[in-house]
């Protein structure tokens, strides 16, 4: 359909030339990279648990997925009142084309971005276990992606100021990231612990990443690819529903 | 073309809109006047299938915009007040996923393209990213936009506000002659009554969601006896301050001016 390609080419468009906020965007992930990987290796390592660089690699991956979808989605506040998304929405197109295809755009720039992370780990010294891991490691940033999108698609749709994005960055999106074993293990947590990360879907986005790259998953990553894609259909699902409930 | 009898809108108890009928003929350039709060955006709104109304009736070149949409959306096009354009693309790209979302076949989004880029004096300037531009061109392009896949009816929402006299001039200069040339009916609203005064045909003004004047500016004038549609407009609404609680919208435009040179 000509109206979802364009629109996707808009997202990627759009993306790509912003040159500056590309650059400023890896600055987050390579610090916790280098500053974690590097600073906790050590210790990491005392413990039994090897490198923690190799560890931790997955883990500022998904991070940046995590960040670049869900944002992608959130953006819709001002992107509506301000932006190009106006126009989409009188037009005599259906809203379910254009969250599709802003969807796939945001889908595709998280990829880009990821991939972007993915050789920075490589320069830091990060080495997966197989080339073969490479394209099951896509498949799950893709689904993290997913999942994300329709989530902040779905905030997006709903948010009604600028204040709920202060919000939203601190008490949702932080923690989903922290409390996700990006950055520690999940095996032995406290009780209570261990349930949050348990519910927390990126648990299973990275866990699978993990398990592609690295070769160690503490769910299984059966498990973390039916989670996933679950998830990521019940999130679709709202955030195109009330996507399609935005009033202009 | 437009035709709105004993429209109605209510949010709540409050009554934005109220019991208001009017008629634009084809090839019109209708002025919708009126002061904060009035209800013009709400009825902007409504003619545009952005907004249910709760009662009366709307129709768009014999269209119920409610039960046709995509039709009625196709045969006009809208400029917000607010900008909407993609600052990363080019005046052309974004010309371009205009054409392609109103279904307009590819050699005609070249041809109306390339027209009306020229007709607006932008044509020089196409492939530059929109977030070079200045304000006056980024109205232009807008506007230029709007006309691309040759709608029966216009709607501007405050066109040239913060523009500059020399950029209001021209746009409306560009305005009228694609309404002469392609018989388009352009349905505005603003607050320049200089501008409404020179350029539009019809003029209604509504005040606290009831049209309180319609017709010629002659008309209007003659109406209360004074001789300019300002003075028109001040007699028939009232010199009061019309004091509106700020919404998120007007948070957000406060926010994006801050921002802009």
């Amino acid at each position: 359909m000509g109206a979802v390609y364009i629109l996707w080419l808009r997202e990627v468009k759009r993306y790509l030339r912003s040159h500056a906020q590309i650059v400023a965007s890896l600055g987050q992930p390579l610090l916790y990279l280098l500053a974690l990987g590097f600073g906790l290796g050590p210790v990491f390592q005392r413990s039994g648990n090897g490198s923690y660089l190799q560890f931790i690699a997955p883990g500022v991956i998904g991070m940046m997925v995590l960040f670049t979808s869900i944002f992608s989605g959130i953006g819709l506040l001002w992107d509506r009142q301000f932006g190009f998304l106006k126009e989409t929405l009188v037009a005599p197109v259906p809203r379910l084309t254009v969250v599709l295809g802003k969807t796939l755009g945001g889908v595709t720039v998280a990829l880009i971005q990821g991939t972007l992370v993915v050789i920075l780990t490589l320069i830091a010294g990060f080495r997966p276990g197989s080339i073969a891991a490479i394209p099951v490691a896509f498949a799950f940033m893709a689904l993290i992606a997913l999942v994300f999108a329709g989530l902040g698609t779905a905030i997006g749709s709903r948010l009604q100021d600028m204040q709920g994005f202060q919000l939203i960055m601190n008490f949702l999106v932080l923690p989903i990231f922290f409390l996700s074993g990006a950055l520690f293990p999940l095996d032995h947590l406290p009780k209570v612990l261990g349930a949050i990360t348990t519910g927390d879907p990126l648990s299973y986005g990275i866990d699978g990443l993990r398990g592609a790259l690295i070769g160690r998953s503490h769910f299984g990553m059966a498990t973390d690819l039916a989670v996933l894609a679950l998830v990521a259909v019940a999130m679709l699902s709202i955030g195109s529903y009330l996507f399609s409930k935005i009033e202009v | 073309m437009i035709r709105v009898e004993n429209l109605v809108k209510k949010f709540g108890d409050l009554t934005a809109v109220n019991d208001v009928s009017f008629e634009v003929r084809q090839g019109e350039i209708f002025a919708f006047l009126g002061p904060n709060g009035a209800g013009k955006t709400t009825t902007i709104k409504m003619l545009t299938t952005l907004l249910k109304p709760t009662n009366g009736t709307v129709m768009l070149d014999g269209l119920d915009p409610q039960r046709h949409q995509h039709e009625a959306r196709r045969r006009f096009g809208i400029v917000f007040q607010d900008p909407s354009l993609e600052w990363e693309l080019t005046a052309a790209e974004n010309m371009e996923i205009h054409g392609v979302l109103y279904h307009v076949p590819r050699k005609l989004r070249h041809e109306r393209t390339e027209q009306l880029l020229k007709l607006f004096e932008l044509w020089e300037r196409r492939n530059d990213p929109v977030k070079r531009f200045s304000g006056g061109m980024k109205r232009r392009l807008e506007i230029a936009r709007g006309f691309l896949h040759t709608p029966k009816i216009l709607f501007l929402d405050e066109p040239t506000l913060g523009l500059d006299p020399q950029s209001r001039n021209q746009l409306w200069n560009h305005v009228k002659h694609v309404n002469a040339t392609e018989q388009t009916t352009v349905f505005l609203t603003t607050h320049y009554m200089d501008e409404a005064d020179r350029v539009a045909h019809r003029i209604a003004i509504i005040d606290h969601g009831k049209i309180v004047a319609q017709g010629t500016s002659a008309e209007l004038k003659k109406q209360t006896g004074t001789d300019s549609l300002e003075g028109a407009f001040l007699a028939l609404t009232g010199s009061s301050i019309r004091d509106e609680a700020a919404g998120s919208a007007d948070q957000m435009r406060q926010f994006v001016k801050m921002w802009r040179k």
